[in-house]
């Protein structure tokens, strides 16, 4: 059961969103700052509020899916 | 060339940017991401657009393809009943990385079969009433896109999700060249700044 489970988590495609975020995050803080430390530092928090955002999203549709 | 620069006065060195020719230069960092800051020597930012959006695209152009079908499936220009596609007008922000998909809808328009082994070309269409039958002739090794989507499964999606997101990054970056960065620091302290005054206008002379 815990390989099947391990095995669905490591070919799961939400994976594919993991370097978009880090894209996404670099490009749009390179565009709002010049300094690189400016620029890796907005881009990290650009990162967590994507990742929280996604992750407020999954609980809210795994609530949903458990009462529904 | 005019040296245009952003964010003059009271703000920091390092918020100085000497833009150089903005038109130039984001025509540059259109053409090829990450070019247009090479220009204007922000070396560390040309290289962060380089290295990010293309990768972002090429990664996209390999997930939307296949050794048999061929690479960059997923970007190719199509305007006919069975499939707008909507998508290219994204992807085509990345600059030249899209242009070959306009080069082979312009083969196939003339009649004459895609190169490259089908490297961003359109699929064949379902029925010759959508095209024309030289277009459809040229195109009846391609695979269908209901193929493309039964062979590539999700994967054609991820891909075209790929490519349009690097498309539209380079966008901000065209922007980025032509302007220069937003600063939110800078815009934050205008903002603390209590208002200035307004000037009394002169009492008029009756």
């Amino acid at each position: 059961m815990d390989r099947l489970l391990i095995a669905s988590l490591a070919t799961n495609p939400l994976w594919h969103a993991l370097p978009l975020i880090v894209v996404v995050s670099l490009v749009y803080a390179a565009t709002r700052h010049e300094d690189t430390g400016f620029i890796l530092a907005h881009a990290f928090r650009i990162g967590a509020w994507i990742v929280g955002f996604m992750l407020s999203v999954f609980a809210v549709l795994s609530l949903i899916s458990w009462i529904v | 060339m005019t040296a245009n620069t952003t964010s003059q006065g009271a703000a920091p060195p390092e918020e100085r940017v000497v833009l150089k020719d903005p038109p130039l230069a984001a025509l540059l960092a259109w053409l090829v991401p990450g070019l247009g800051h090479l220009y204007q020597g922000r070396i560390a930012k040309g290289i962060l657009f380089f290295v990010c959006l293309t990768s972002t695209f090429a990664y996209g152009c390999y997930l939307g393809g296949s050794r048999e079908l061929g690479w960059g499936r997923v970007v190719y220009v199509a305007w006919r009943d069975d499939d707008r596609r909507l998508a290219y007008l994204c992807q085509v922000g990345i600059g030249l990385p899209a242009v070959p998909a306009i080069v082979q809808a312009s083969l196939v328009n003339k009649g004459k079969a895609p190169r490259w082994n089908g490297f961003m070309a359109p699929p064949r269409p379902e029925g010759f009433a959508n095209v024309g039958e030289a277009a459809a002739n040229a195109l009846s090794n391609q695979p269908t896109l209901d193929e493309l989507h039964f062979q590539l499964r999700g994967y054609f999606d991820l891909g075209t999700a790929y490519t349009m997101i690097a498309g539209l990054l380079n966008i901000l970056a065209v922007y980025d060249a032509w302007g220069g960065p937003v600063f939110p620091e800078s815009a934050k302290k205008e903002d603390d700044e209590p208002p200035r005054e307004k000037p009394v206008p002169p009492e008029k002379n009756q």
